[in-house]
């Protein structure tokens, strides 16, 4: 492995020199969506305030209003082209309380099962090797030329190796689960249209070992990666934090189905076992003016001290224990980060994600081999509700879908609490640690550009998602001063 | 008394017909396919799309409605009549709204299937964008109306075969819209699941509630042969 050059923070030379300045980052690389950032100084010239903006903007949850609400699951899944899945099953679950089903048959939660989990192995593999690896592998300053998965590939071949077949692996599971790899079809109100067939079955079964061995030897590579830069894993972009996730009824990790749990940055419960249906009472939403994703935050902590994060790490933290043996061997070692607390750098989103991913590829497993995927009760039924409310797990996070149907079976309201909008304060607060680490000067370094970025990446935003975008996904950082005007800006594409 | 038969000619191939079919029965039934929207074998035709379009002993007529005659010689799968079909499909797609991805009627939408056999990698015309709502009022069906492609088969099906007048058009030219013979959509009108008129829509217009996405991809319709390969198998087993 490559040593990873990082510049350490520098004393300002032009602190108490200059003036107010902002810098601003646009757009950001190597994540999902279109996203800004701004970094303001003030008159000593430090930095007085970063903001991550989300600028672009989707609009999904205005134009399915006057939809049939059996379409919600299809259309929304458009929302994305990497995660198109836990918005499919999450509207998907929403649809079955609007239908009022509140228990699937064993055959379709299992179908459904299956489908999120190589959901989320394929887009947290796609995460860590295509989009953070390069940053972790050939190091923070490598040549941005050099510094991508075709990099990755060349320096470390069985890394490109473990990318491309693990994300492969993933998209094979919702291939054969909903008829194609990218906006599958399985969900429909109350359960599924298809069961898995044993063509299917059988061809998944033949790789999952290997699969689970390479999720294995890449969280080996990581932790060799952290053993020797563990300073900067434990601080950078880092502070303590409240985290969300679902856990399942007998508190370990569940990605499909749960409740609510939010823990402070102590360990110590906020609210526990919060059903879907009761989110409003403890979770609410702020609009800020300057980007379009909202600012959720937990009600009863206010807007200052409510948010929280989401994602592999909150998952992580969050749980009692994970049901699977191998990630629960390697959650009970990443837990040991903490020293008895809960783990709170920043950067160890990405050894979460390799743990998340080895769960994944042990609950696949598991399901391969019950027969009730091959059963052929797929529809419940119930009595029709006007309102539904679904969570689910999603690769970045808590992800939330609530819809309201009239009697003529149209949506008339739609609220999405997608995960990148869940992280958005943590951020924020990630950006601007970085900034006061490594801002030196009034000139908008590469060094900085890339460490916002590794930073940013570590949530693996996806901004489309979170606006419910359109376009290229690049980082743009403008320098401004106290006024507002900007005085540099530096793009990469 | 038995019909008399006769024979045309179609792009070289020899065709037996029956006194009274048209160029499009006579040539479903001898395993040639002429596409074709508004046309319906359970329905009497009625020329509105203009898709079965053929030149005719030289001039260019809808085989739907264009009688079959002794000694015809018909010009189908052509360059040109592609080329010209493919356009009428583009204009339907773009006076709509059709957005295939998401649609119910996905992998079993003629309009798509035409457009996919056709060629038609995207419309070269500009969007319309027409503003329509959705008629959800009835209990067990909806109209989309963005789906609509005037094709009246639901009028004629309504007619003829369920004995009912509950559809029709309204406007005319590009102001042309379907529309129900009730004031309150189609939740007031004698409109049941179990009419004809229910199942002969080619597109997602007229929807039968909550039975939708239950065919899972792979298995629809059109995802393993292009449409009117039912009509041109009936040939390939004849010669085989």
């Amino acid at each position: 492995m490559s040593d990873v050059q990082v510049s350490q923070p520098q004393g300002n030379p032009l602190k108490g020199r200059l003036g107010p300045r902002k810098i601003v980052i646009d757009p950001v690389t190597r994540v999902e969506g279109h996203g800004k950032v701004t970094i303001k100084l003030n008159e000593a010239g430090e930095v007085e305030q970063a903001r991550f903006h989300i600028v672009e903007f989707r609009g999904f949850e205005r134009f399915i209003c006057g939809r049939m609400y059996w379409e919600v699951p299809v259309i929304v899944q458009r929302l994305c082209g990497i995660c198109p899945v836990s918005h499919h099953l999450g509207a998907g679950k929403a649809m079955d309380v609007i239908a009022g089903v509140d228990q699937l048959t064993p055959t379709a939660e299992k179908m459904r099962r299956l489908m999120h989990y190589g959901q989320v192995l394929q887009s947290n593999a796609l995460n860590f090797f295509h989009l953070a690896s390069p940053d972790l592998l050939l190091g923070f300053e490598a040549p941005v030329a050099q510094r991508n998965i075709i990099g990755v590939i060349e320096a470390f071949p069985q890394v490109g190796k473990w990318a491309i077949f693990i994300r492969k692996y993933g998209q094979q599971v919702i291939a054969a689960t909903g008829g194609r790899r990218i906006h599958p079809r399985l969900c429909i109100p109350g359960g599924v249209n298809q069961n898995l067939t044993v063509e299917n079955r059988d061809a998944l079964r033949k790789d999952i070992d290997q699969i689970i061995n390479w999720c294995c030897e890449a969280l080996e590579l990581h932790k060799s990666f952290v053993h020797s830069h563990e300073t900067l894993h434990e601080t950078f972009a880092s502070f303590p934090s409240s985290y969300m996730s679902l856990v399942g009824a007998d508190g370990g990790m569940d990605l499909y189905d749960g409740t609510l749990r939010a823990i402070d940055a102590d360990g110590e419960s906020i609210f526990e076992g919060v059903r879907p249906v009761d989110y409003r009472d403890y979770l609410t939403e702020e609009v800020r003016s300057w980007s379009y994703m909202k600012f959720p935050h937990i009600r009863s902590l206010g807007r200052e001290d409510g948010w929280y994060r989401v994602g592999p790490l909150a998952q992580l933290n969050c749980c009692a224990f994970i049901g699977t043996p191998i990630a629960e061997i390697a959650r009970k070692e990443f837990m040991a980060l903490g020293h008895g607390g809960l783990v709170h750098a920043t950067l160890a989103y990405h050894w979460a994600r390799l743990i998340c991913m080895i769960h994944c590829a042990e609950t696949i497993k598991k399901l391969l081999f019950d027969d009730d995927l091959q059963g052929t009760d797929l529809v419940a039924s119930g009595q029709r509700r006007s309102e539904g409310v679904a969570i689910i797990e999603a690769p970045r996070g808590t992800l939330l879908h609530h819809y309201a149907v009239d009697h003529n079976d149209q949506v008339t309201s739609a609220n999405l609490i997608v995960s990148t909008t869940n992280n958005n304060e943590a951020m924020n607060r990630s950006v601007t640690k970085v900034a006061i680490d490594y801002l030196a000067g009034h000139e908008i370094t590469e060094g900085l550009l890339n460490h916002i970025e590794v930073a940013i990446r570590a949530y693996d935003p996806c901004l489309s998602c979170a606006t419910h975008a359109l376009g290229q996904m690049p980082l743009v950082v403008t320098l401004e001063d106290a006024e507002g005007s900007v005085i540099a800006t530096r793009i990469k594409e | 008394m038995v019909a008399a038969s006769f024979k045309f000619n179609i792009d070289g191939i020899e065709v037996e017909a029956t006194e009274g079919q048209s160029v499009i029965e006579a040539c479903d039934e001898a395993g040639i396919y002429i596409p074709r929207l508004c046309h319906h074998p359970e329905l009497p035709p009625s020329g509105n799309c203009r898709v079965c379009t053929c030149k005719i002993n030289g001039r260019h007529s809808a085989a739907c409605v264009t009688p079959a005659a002794h000694g015809m010689v018909i010009e189908n799968d052509t360059p040109q009549l592609t080329s010209d079909r493919r356009a009428v499909i583009e204009m339907l797609f773009v006076e709509g709204n059709h957005p295939c991805p998401y649609c119910v009627a996905s992998g079993d939408c003629e309009l798509q299937a035409l457009g996919y056999r056709l060629g038609m990698v995207a419309p070269t015309q500009p969007y319309q964008w027409p503003e329509r709502k959705i008629d959800a009022t009835h209990p067990d069906i909806y109209l989309d109306h963005d789906r609509c492609i005037l094709c009246s088969r639901c009028i004629r099906a309504s007619r003829m075969e369920d004995g009912k007048t509950v559809f029709g058009f309204e406007g005319r030219g590009i102001a042309m819209r379907l529309n129900v013979d009730a004031q309150g959509g189609l939740g007031e009108t004698q409109m049941a699941a179990i009419d004809k008129a229910a199942s002969v829509c080619p597109v997602a217009c007229i929807v039968i509630k909550r039975h939708n996405y239950q065919v899972p991809n792979g298995s629809r319709r059109f995802d393993k042969t292009p449409i009117g390969s039912d009509i041109e198998a009936k040939r390939t087993r004849r010669q085989s």
